[in-house]
């Protein structure tokens, strides 16, 4: 393939076999999050970085490059998660939402609604200083990985590719009320769960996630 | 007929993704006066938000430790 120009610095970057399979295993792990299906995420991967490769030359910084293939490959994911949508019933969702939902309310709540006393929310110390942790984010990928498919997804779908309920409801054949408890699920677990491998006891302790 | 805690946070959750009704908001404020386990979770829905975010950014090279950062992570071995 040539470029019709060669110097630009994104065009090297991409030409790079270092930096272009770093990048690639960034979005694959990315789209197989939230896809769940290998093929699915190295197809949606191979579209998004054809893509970038014809367009490369408009990007002259290696950040900007890399924002805008993730931008790309964010719509690979939202229309392969559309389409599948389409394809299946949704009653699963309600089902899951239940089923799931019972067992952790349990054990989080006692009969009365309240918090029991050892599952109640402790404070957490300085959340915005673990962005620059990375054991903090192997811990937050195993909790992630965690949760209920669906909740995941649906989860995903609202604070990573940042769609409105509407949106989801949609192309996820959704009702409103049901999104909003898959929703609550999901953060109560991924809340718990980062709480207990965590927040809880020693920040630096283990990355085994219950 | 008083909000409880399984009631106070399926609300705060919901207040991520539509508006509260104004009562909703009172007796969630209400009951978030008197309980602080549910204070507690209030800030964390923020702060997963905020967390979902920043995992969401792209990696950039300033920030290595990020998941799918330049310099590498469980993830990627660009060697």
């Amino acid at each position: 393939m040539t470029f019709a120009e060669p110097n630009s610095a994104a065009t090297q970057s991409l030409l790079d076999p270092a930096f272009l399979k770093a990048l690639r295993s960034q979005m694959l792990a990315f789209a197989r999050l939230q896809l769940n299906d290998d093929q699915l995420a190295e197809d949606a991967v191979q579209e998004a970085l054809a893509g970038a490769l014809k367009n490369a030359e408009a990007f002259n910084r290696q950040a900007a490059l890399k924002t805008w293939v993730f931008a790309i490959l964010k719509n690979k994911i939202t229309d392969a998660l559309r389409q599948r949508y389409r394809d299946q019933e949704h009653v699963l969702a309600e089902e899951e939402a239940c089923k799931n939902g019972e067992a952790l309310d349990d054990e989080l709540f006692n009969q009365k609604g309240h918090w029991h006393a050892e599952e109640r929310p402790q404070a957490w110390n300085a959340p915005q200083k673990m962005v620059h942790d990375r054991q903090f984010w192997a811990v937050f990928d195993a909790c992630l990985n965690h949760l209920p498919e669906k909740q995941a997804r649906v989860f995903m779908m609202r604070e990573f590719l940042e769609l409105t309920s509407d949106e989801i409801c949609d192309s996820a054949s959704l009702t409103v009320s049901n999104l909003h408890v898959l929703l609550y699920r999901a953060r109560l677990q991924l809340r718990e769960c980062l709480e207990n491998n965590w927040f809880a006891g020693t920040a630096s302790g283990t990355t085994g996630v219950s | 007929m008083m909000m409880n805690c399984r009631e106070a946070t399926r609300l705060m959750s919901e207040g991520q993704d539509r508006k509260l009704t104004l009562s909703e908001n009172v007796e969630l404020k209400f009951h978030l006066m008197m309980c602080k386990g549910c204070r507690n979770f209030s800030d964390q829905m923020g702060s997963l938000r905020s967390l979902m975010k920043e995992y969401a950014r792209p990696a950039d090279a300033e920030d290595p430790s990020k998941p799918g950062s330049d310099s590498g992570d469980s993830h990627s071995n660009p060697k």
